[in-house]
């Protein structure tokens, strides 16, 4: 079974592969960002083209791209380094903020 | 209460963190990483489920698809805030050394995802009826 023999591992590379999980992890969760993005798009514009309907459409776009943004800088810490820096807790409360904000422009529109 | 407020502070502020205890091994604090964003994604799906109530059962009467659409964004705010907050009480109990925080969120999460799935079903089937 055991691939003895073959290449050499890499003695910088955990052989838990924790850094790839992490990184699939915001993947995954970036993923679910976006479906919920998008139904709440489609509910901002579902009765006809408003005002209101506009702006939380725009606002829960921003939420969107934060939350991308806080993903990509992470995803991009994780890659860079065999030893990553932990995740500043900064960035999880940007993440969180996102999707309560956009929990909260949902209540906003389902009302 | 106070120690909830001393840990939104937290939230904010990274150094403070880092200022308690040790550094422990990179693979627990991803570990917990990767837990804060399992519950996060749980939060998401719970916010989805909220706007998909909303737009998926227009047939419903309007006070049933609103309260329910409620209950579930607040759910997953509910979700979410919790999330950040586990995730910084462990990060600070590895650097103490101390036993991980216990937590009664999952039980109550779980009972609360019971009961709208059972008021969905009633729901569902009286909606259907009238």
């Amino acid at each position: 079974m055991s691939a003895s023999g073959s290449v050499p591992r890499d003695p910088d590379r955990d052989p838990g592969l924790q850094p790839e999980r992490t990184r699939l992890a915001w993947r995954r969760t970036t993923l679910s960002v976006t479906v919920a993005a998008v139904l709440a798009v489609k509910t901002a514009l579902h009765g006809g083209v408003s005002a209101p309907g506009i702006i939380a459409c725009a606002l829960c776009c921003v939420l969107w791209l934060g939350f991308l943004g806080v993903a990509h800088r992470r995803i991009r810490a994780l890659a860079s380094s065999p030893d990553p820096v932990a995740f500043a807790p900064r960035h999880a409360t940007a993440a969180v903020l996102c999707t309560t904000a956009m929990a909260v422009c949902g209540a906003a529109l389902v009302l | 209460m106070i120690e909830f407020v001393r840990n939104v502070r937290l939230w904010f502020a990274p150094a403070e963190v880092r200022r308690d205890g040790v550094t422990p091994d990179y693979r627990f604090s991803l570990a917990n990483e990767r837990t804060f964003l399992a519950w996060l994604r749980t939060a998401l799906a719970l916010i989805g489920g909220g706007f998909a109530v909303d737009q998926f059962l227009p047939d419903l009467r309007w006070g049933w698809r609103v309260g329910l659409a409620l209950a579930l964004l607040a759910a997953g705010v509910l979700c979410s805030l919790r999330a950040v907050n586990h995730w910084v009480r462990c990060e600070r109990a590895m650097r103490r050394g101390e036993d991980l925080p216990v937590s009664r969120f999952p039980a109550v999460l779980s009972l609360v995802v019971a009961v709208v799935a059972l008021v969905m079903v009633v729901v569902v089937l009286v909606g259907w009826e009238g």
